[in-house]
């Protein structure tokens, strides 16, 4: 009984520390993630059935790995599938034979898999949750509630994509370093995606408890590592944990929504901060500014605030001014003319705001409105403030945020 | 792997092109041509009569054969040409196709062929 719950017990924690790992190593070789899915989940029932038994092996993940293997064999010969993948599959045997023999020299190809997920032939939209699945592992049904998606249309699109993955021959490779500017972006929009989705700003105005920041984090810090010469990887990364860092000041103790401005800089990551602006630094070395160091940027005026008592909104508008002509996105037309607005008063951002209007997208979106109210109650217009008050609350998808705003309207003078 | 670039274009525009401009445009496909062949990853290419030339053919369930006049389907790029290439994977052949001269003046579509199965 006991021998079962410790083999149990290694089988899950193989599971958890080594499925990406391994999904990633036997994808790279075979170029068919969904036949390597089925052959690791085979492998890990395997072992939920012999560990008890025959007792836990030196070596789970190479145990693991080459059953695995031979499971993808199997299948191979059953649906008899083409030469390439005999061909691939001949390769991946003598691989798990040598990592069998010395264990710990399993290839990492998590970023190799990454990349493939985030191939510029792979619909942008699924990018992020096809990550999810692949490298982390995690299952169809918690990526598709963060994503907001239901379960069978997430899977369907994941299957799909992972199908075109292999139908199409997307390479499961890092791409050489001449191509990796240009692919790189891909990546570390969809890391980025992972991180702020669920928020309706990941900057800090949306407090909802996020499903996958950490998993965001561990994918950045992973590309990070690898393109130690692309400033916008390291610029994510400090982005990211800026924000992170914030997460215990987004609400009061009885859990109502903070604003970023009204936060209290104690509750901030300190620890976090220091190591955003460090890779800040070590980014702005390259000479390269790109979205990811100018929003990293962004996030390091504001913080500033733990030492200055208010951010440098001259500031941080002139680094909208710059990812406003980078991205021309509605979202950071908004937050220029909010920061427009504290910098040179409420007339200036709604001057502004009025601009980034023009985009009709911004129309249903909650924070516009939310931001127009704030203008317009600065600018003396209480009836107009109430209006655009309603029509933010109208929107809102989280509760706190929802009373946060109706405490506002309501303490309007008439 | 074997992969077909697809070249859509506006037919029309070669009507109206002048005689030095399509003569620069047959070199570069020369050229392209030439490029694969040396790369081995030449496998077939054609370029097609304009879609004016096209016939449908379709058989009805009980066996007749309609024979129609016209393309398939009246869209503003036309399908002018393809290669048939053979390339190692997608970004090989997302290569060939953006050296193919038809992605700068249309649209070249990239599908990876059928393999046929052999027994393992």
């Amino acid at each position: 009984m006991t021998e079962a719950r410790a083999a149990g017990g290694a089988a899950e924690r193989a599971a958890r520390e080594s499925y990406g790992k391994l999904l990633a190593y036997l994808a790279a070789r075979c170029g068919d993630i969904n036949a390597a899915e089925d052959a690791l989940a085979d492998a890990f029932a395997a072992a939920l059935e012999h560990w008890p038994a025959d007792g836990v092996p030196r070596t789970p993940e190479a145990w693991l790995l080459v059953t695995a293997r031979r499971r993808l064999f199997d299948g191979a010969r059953r649906e008899q599938r083409t030469q390439r993948l005999h061909e691939h599959l001949t390769r991946a045997a003598n691989d798990a034979q040598r990592a069998f023999d010395r264990p710990g020299e399993i290839a990492d190809e998590r970023l190799a898999s990454m990349f493939a997920c985030a191939h510029p032939a792979i619909p942008a939209a699924i990018r992020g949750p096809l990550i999810l699945q692949v490298v982390l592992g995690l299952d169809a049904a918690r990526i598709a509630s963060a994503f907001l998606i239901s379960p069978a249309t997430m899977g369907q699109r994941l299957v799909r994509a992972k199908r075109k993955i292999a139908a199409a021959g997307i390479p499961l490779r890092v791409p050489p370093v001449e191509e990796l500017p240009g692919r790189l972006d891909a990546v570390l929009s969809a890391i980025y995606a992972i991180f702020s989705e669920g928020w309706d700003d990941p900057a800090g105005v949306d407090p909802r408890a996020r499903g996958f920041a950490s998993e965001a984090l561990w994918l950045g810090r992973l590309v990070a590592d690898a393109c130690t010469e692309e400033p916008e990887a390291i610029g994510l990364l400090a982005l990211m944990l800026h924000a992170h860092a914030r997460r215990r000041a987004r609400r009061d103790p009885s859990g109502a929504y903070v604003p970023l401005d009204e936060q209290e800089p104690t509750l901030w990551d300190a620890g976090a901060i220091d190591e955003a602006e460090s890779l800040l630094l070590r980014a702005a070395r390259a000479k390269r500014p790109g979205r990811f160091q100018l929003e990293a940027a962004i996030q390091s005026a504001h913080a500033a605030r733990r030492f200055r008592g208010t951010p440098d909104w001259r500031a941080i508008a002139a680094l909208y001014d710059e990812l406003l002509r980078l991205t021309g996105s509605p979202v950071v037309a908004l937050n220029r003319a909010v920061a427009i607005g504290n910098a040179a008063g409420a007339q200036a951002g709604l001057v502004a705001l009025a601009a980034a209007a023009e985009d009709r997208r911004l129309l249903d979106y909650q924070p516009y409105w939310a931001a127009l109210a704030e203008l317009r109650a600065r600018n003396g217009e209480p009836d107009e403030a109430r209006a655009a008050y309603a029509n933010a609350i109208g929107l809102c998808i989280d509760p706190s945020a929802r009373r946060y705003l109706a405490g506002r309207a309501d303490r309007l003078k008439t | 792997m074997e992969y077909l670039l697809q070249i859509y274009g506006d037919e029309t525009i070669w009507a109206r092109m002048p005689a030095e401009e399509s003569d620069r445009i047959a070199g570069a496909y020369m050229a392209f041509t030439k490029a694969l062949r040396d790369a081995g990853a030449y496998v077939d290419g054609n370029r097609l009569q304009s879609t004016s030339t096209a016939t449908k053919v379709r058989v009805t369930p009980d066996g007749k054969t309609e024979v129609l006049d016209g393309p398939y389907a009246d869209t503003k790029e036309q399908l002018g040409g393809y290669y048939v290439i053979e390339a190692p994977d997608l970004d090989a052949a997302i290569q060939w196709a953006a050296r193919c001269p038809a992605s700068s003046y249309g649209t070249v579509e990239v599908r990876p062929v059928f393999e046929l199965s052999v027994p393992a």
